[in-house]
């Protein structure tokens, strides 16, 4: 059973706005139904001030899909098209508390009804931009597709390179046989084969003198910084005690619901880089820290 | 207003089964004051040696084998179908083909598609709109090249049976192995297999009332066999690593249990399933029975729901205390739905509402009452949630009504 958040069994179970809305002058229809949901979203748009006011959905899907469509007709009643427009998927995951990685496609798939929502209102034609493949990373949500075109467009050869584009294997590292065989295949397309890269050397633990650990920890932090800001976070480091190092989260991975997986990444890079055991404690940065003020 | 009888009601046996108490009662001993090693030359090791042994006979007899000797102890149904198809292909690495179904277990289908990754041609007989395979196509496949014929004997989704007595007097007429994995039919149906050219056949305690991390394989006195595990001389050198004894003697107690109850399996179950069956699909339109009604297991009913998703289903049926699973996309991160239905051509709209109930002796009419009862509001609630279904029924062309841009 999938590890659903109150708030998406409550919309569920209770769906807000669902049925048909005889008197709607924008409809967006979107889905997969091979993927096993179709969502259509129904609006009243006030052509005086383009402001939604009233919306109602329909849809095929899972528990999930359903509670998102609940979700987004809440969060765009009262907003303008142009506003509405500005709601992201995660926006819509939020308002539901989260969901499980393999179920963010269906938050993509409300903010998409709305998109063709809109467009249907202004008389255009909307157009999906977003093929979905097989979920290969479940720790950051990324599919067979999305790791293949990133792959090509980059001319990517290492599963450490499609990490640092896509996030994808940079979690558990339980994907990295199926994001090898996806660059195996891209390779191939281009007349290369794909080889793994060497093991890296095995660090002698316990050489390193106190400053050369301190600069190891600061590169693996500013090599972890640029996936984060991708998500709108970040991460600083704020004091290191023997084999504690505390870092702080900021930004969208402060209180994220990947936070845990975020720090164990680190963790483990932190581990393989300094040759020794250690643990990495988020910490808030406002408290400054006296050393005893320290968590134990 | 009275309240809600909310007792749980099981109904994924095909998943897995409550382990039998006498099982689990069985089996305490052996983590503690009988924890020798049966391998062992002292008293200890050989009161154990003993009871595995007891344990194999119980199983030889479920299986109607001629041998106890013919009955490998593995850590399941996986490593079972896995050591048949990597032994047959070790054994003859002259032939580089096998022979298998596109609607078997992922224990058999996700090795077979590796083995093809490195090199092995697979063929997949493919099944009709009931599940059934075509023998003609079966027949023109045998030849010298190929290694196994591997086909389940029963189907885990629909309880379809494959006739593979049938298959397997081909396939040794034609000079080839025949393994079946036979996970769900053990303990449902009769079996006598020495009066069969069947030459492996995988099993699991859990779907028969035993202990998990535990299964067999029945190996053919004869049938030529590469361990997959090498190591100490465990199971006659045909599976290496001490064994999982407190398991095993749980699943030699379920197996006599089996045999036990092997009738009401076929009356009592087989009355029960049938009864939801009539009761489900009275009460709800637009729903019918996957796989081959007239030839399954007597316990699995197997039901699509038009228009409506399956995982939607399974939440609102657990809501009110019933277990069951789905073919839908949903319920297993995948993408797609179950490859079972796409294999019978079953169309998507109604693929992803499959609901597959597995009962078991330990379930009664009552529990059937109240799930006639339950689903088909259930359902109604659902389909008015769906875009597909208007006021009393499917709208008019359905796939042409609602024909969203797919994603």
């Amino acid at each position: 059973m999938w590890d659903y958040s109150e708030t998406v069994k409550e919309h569920f179970y209770n769906p807000r706005n669902a049925g048909a809305l005889p008197d709607a002058n924008a409809i967006g229809e979107v889905g997969s139904i091979s993927c096993g949901d179709a969502l259509r979203l129904m609006l009243k748009v006030d052509p005086g001030n383009e402001t939604i006011t009233d919306a109602s959905f329909q849809t095929f899907g899972c528990g999930s899909a359903i509670a998102s469509s609940s979700a987004l007709t809440e969060i765009i009643k009262g907003k303008t098209l142009d506003q509405a427009l500005e709601v992201s998927n995660q926006d819509i995951a939020d308002f539901l508390g989260g969901l499980p990685p393999e179920k963010m496609h269906c938050s993509v798939m409300g903010r998409e009804a709305l998109q063709s929502a809109v467009a249907n209102y202004r008389g255009e034609v909307w157009s999906d931009d977003h093929e979905e493949g097989a979920l290969i990373c479940k720790c950051f949500a990324v599919d067979a597709v999305m790791i293949e075109e990133t792959i090509r467009a980059n001319n990517l050869c290492s599963v450490e390179q499609v990490t640092n584009y896509t996030k994808a294997g940079g979690g558990c590292s339980s994907c990295h046989e199926g994001i090898e065989e996806i660059l195996a295949k891209v390779l191939a397309e281009r007349g290369e084969s794909f080889t793994a890269a060497p093991p890296p050397e095995k660090k002698v633990p316990g050489k390193l003198t106190t400053l050369e650990r301190i600069r190891k920890i600061e590169q693996v932090i500013e090599k972890a910084r640029p996936n984060l800001q991708r998500d709108h976070g970040d991460i600083e480091l704020v004091d290191v005690d023997g084999k504690t190092i505390y870092v702080s989260m900021k930004g969208a991975c402060s209180g994220c619901q990947m936070e845990a997986v975020t720090l164990g990444g680190v963790q483990a890079q932190m581990i393989e880089a300094l040759g020794e055991i250690v643990k990495v404690i988020p910490v808030k940065a406002t408290a400054k820290l006296a050393p005893n003020s320290l968590p134990a | 207003m009275s309240i809600p009888n909310l007792t749980p009601i099981y109904l994924d046996n095909n998943a897995t089964t409550r382990c039998a108490p006498e099982a689990v009662t069985a089996m305490l001993p052996y983590f503690t004051e009988q924890f020798g090693n049966p391998s062992s030359m002292h008293s200890f090791g050989a009161k154990v040696g003993h009871a595995v042994k007891a344990a194999r006979t119980s199983l030889q007899k479920l299986l109607g084998a001629e041998f106890d000797s013919e009955i490998i102890y593995t850590a399941g149904g996986t490593e079972a179908d896995n050591t048949a198809i990597l032994s047959a292909l070790k054994a003859n690495p002259e032939r580089k083909e096998i022979i298998t179904t596109t609607v078997e277990h992922h224990a058999v289908l996700h090795l077979c598609d590796q083995l093809e990754k490195e090199g092995y041609t697979i063929h997949k007989l493919k099944v009709d709109g009931k599940g059934r395979l075509d023998l003609n196509e079966y027949a023109k496949l045998l030849s010298d090249k190929v290694a196994l014929v591997s086909v389940m004997w029963a189907n885990n989704e629909t309880g379809t049976f494959f006739p593979v007595v049938k298959m397997a007097e081909m396939a040794n007429a034609a000079g080839v192995l025949f393994h079946t994995d036979a996970v769900q039919a053990v303990g449902k149906i009769p079996l006598k297999l020495k009066d069969t050219a069947i030459d492996m056949l995988s099993l699991s305690g859990h779907k028969l009332h035993g202990p998990k991390g535990i299964g067999a394989l029945y190996l053919r006195r004869g049938a030529r066999f590469r361990p997959l595990l090498r190591g100490g001389g465990q199971e006659r050198g045909r599976r290496a690593g001490t064994e999982n004894v407190p398991a095993i003697i749980g699943m030699g107690v379920a197996a006599q249990l089996a045999l036990e109850h092997m009738e009401m399996e076929n009356t009592y179950v087989r009355a029960l399933r049938d009864k939801l069956q009539a009761g489900i699909l009275a009460a709800v339109p637009h729903a019918f029975v996957t796989g081959n009604p007239d030839d399954r297991l007597p316990n699995t009913l197997n039901v699509a729901f038009e228009y409506v998703e399956g995982e939607a289903i399974l939440m609102l049926l657990n809501k009110q205390g019933i277990a069951a699973s789905s073919g839908s996309a949903c319920t297993s991160g995948s993408l797609e739905p179950s490859h079972v239905m796409r294999a019978m051509g079953i169309p998507y709209t109604a693929a992803h509402g499959t609901i597959r109930f597995s009962l078991s002796h330990e379930n009664t009419e009552a529990e059937m009452d109240r799930v006639i009862a339950a689903v088909p509001s259930i359902i109604a609630q659902l389909r008015k949630l769906s875009p597909y279904w208007g006021e009393n029924g499917p709208v008019t062309d359905p796939e042409k009504a609602f024909a969203p841009t797919y994603a």
